[in-house]
């Protein structure tokens, strides 16, 4: 029920109404994008946002660094693992 | 798809896994999951399509159970809701507007589907907007949407409410069930059946209500708990930072889902909520009971938007569930599906006696579709 989709902005189909198109996975849709613009943010620059998409709401932005955040720390985990697994190896060695 | 594939990736999953096991291998874990394994709770029902889809409940150590939360709107509504919207359904002139979930789940009479094949005008919409369209195209009818949900859905019913107000519309309104969640994960921690370690929180609607309404899981009942996403990769690292959390002996409200929920939660979003909505006095889940502050009501002010005023529906009477079904204590976490009579054999897919067997998110649903009876069978 609270299930929600990425989708990219592609147009801004009526800006008094805060009517945008978004594409989601090659489906395009129109959505209301009252939840993600603000003074900082008004309807014109949203095309190319990435949001989610809940029915028929862009709800959130994507924060794109944080994503990236999000999977730079998976890839450390494992590696940060990796090597002090080898350094008890070593260790057991020594 | 983008930030959809990139969390799903198996390589990654395996070194989560791993690092969950270890943890699960600490003194002070081992320790406290010896009488029995760690507790806890996916709030959302989103979250536990998620664990059965990927058989994420099978990777983990026997230590740690998951408890399948409360956060699945048509499975906590009381039967008497479902026969109120039947009954406005019912009413001449009236097209019935409503998500495709609460479509199958039955009323005490019957459901909204066996409502519309004995005549009545009840339609699948995808969004609350759709319904405003039809109330524009059908000046000569009256449009009700059926609002129900958590925080995530408040927002898109609360701006449509408004859209109809600013447009004149006469013929729309909205058949309020909202509920909220922090006050139903206060009757849960309240309840004296369950012993939680933790809470995996919704992410979706934490995106509209931020992280600070959390604050009083860790500092009141000293739970931790990690708002978290939908993708495998979320899940499994919002159990790792829980875990490491209660090895640590810690309790804070953690984020795992940054990338869609801002501390504060959606401006917007709030404002419209607290603009159109206000606390019910009374609110019946199915399961739970009377939760007291968990539903909200639409605001006098826009009354005239108010299916509950305009068809004059009183609210909901009490209403339990047979004996035979023993859905509240499933939904309550304290009585796992395979457990109850009536689970595969009367009730089913096909013909569900309960909600949790119709929504996919219900964990009867979710059980009977990946043929799952039990995580350990001793």
């Amino acid at each position: 029920m609270c299930l929600g989709i990425p989708g990219q902005i592609t147009e801004i189909v009526d800006a008094d109404n805060l009517i945008a198109k978004v594409d989601v996975g090659g489906v395009k849709r129109e959505v209301n994008i009252a939840c993600i613009v603000d003074d900082e943010h008004p309807a014109k620059s949203c095309v190319g946002d990435w949001v989610l998409v809940h029915v028929g709401f862009a709800m959130s932005r994507l924060d794109e660094e944080e994503a990236a955040r999000t999977l730079a720390l998976l890839e450390e985990l494992g590696d940060m693992q990796a090597e002090l697994d080898t350094m008890r190896q070593m260790e057991g060695q020594a | 798809m983008k930030y959809i594939d990139e969390f799903r990736d198996p390589v990654k999953a395996k070194k989560l896994v791993d690092e969950i096991h270890k943890l699960a291998t600490s003194a002070a874990l081992v320790e406290r999951s010896q009488s029995q394994p760690l507790q806890i709770m996916e709030f959302c029902g989103g979250h536990t399509h998620t664990l059965f889809k990927y058989g994420i409940e099978s990777m983990l150590p026997d230590t740690i159970e998951m408890v399948h939360g409360p956060g699945c709107p048509v499975c906590v509504l009381p039967m008497a809701r479902v026969d109120d919207c039947v009954a406005i359904a019912e009413q001449p002139g009236v097209i019935f507007t409503t998500f495709g979930d609460a479509m199958r789940v039955p009323g005490t009479r019957k459901s909204l589907l066996q409502a519309k094949a004995d005549g009545c005008d009840v339609r699948m919409v995808y969004s609350p907007m759709d319904a405003l369209a039809l109330a524009r195209k059908h000046p000569d009818r009256e449009v009700v949407f059926f609002a129900l949900g958590f925080e995530t859905t408040m927002p898109s019913t609360a701006l449509t409410l408004l859209q109809a107000q600013r447009e004149g519309l006469k013929n729309f309104s909205l058949f309020c069930n909202h509920i909220t969640t922090p006050a139903t994960m206060r009757a849960i921690l309240t309840d004296p059946d369950l012993r939680l370690d933790g809470f995996l929180a919704p992410g979706h609607v934490s995106m509209v209500i931020g992280v600070q309404p959390y604050a009083f899981v860790a500092h009141d009942y000293h739970k931790p708990l990690v708002i978290t996403g939908f993708e495998p990769l979320d899940i499994l690292q919002a159990m790792w930072m829980l875990v490491k959390q209660l090895a640590e002996g810690r309790c804070d409200v953690e984020n795992q889902y940054a990338r869609i929920v801002p501390e504060a939660g959606n401006t917007a979003g709030l404002h419209a909520i607290h603009a159109v909505y206000e606390t019910r006095e009374h609110s019946e889940f199915r399961g739970l009971g009377n939760i007291g502050d968990a539903g909200v009501q639409i605001r006098a002010a826009y009354a005239g938007f108010d299916a509950e005023k305009k068809f004059n529906v009183q609210a909901a009477s009490s209403s339990h569930d047979p004996a035979h079904l023993k859905c509240a204590d499933v939904l309550r976490g304290v009585m796992k599906p395979w457990e109850c009579p009536a689970f595969g054999t009367s009730c089913n897919p096909q013909t569900p006696l309960g909600a949790l067997m119709v929504s996919p998110e219900g964990s009867c649903a979710a059980y009977y579709a990946y043929g799952k009876l039990a995580k350990r069978s001793a």
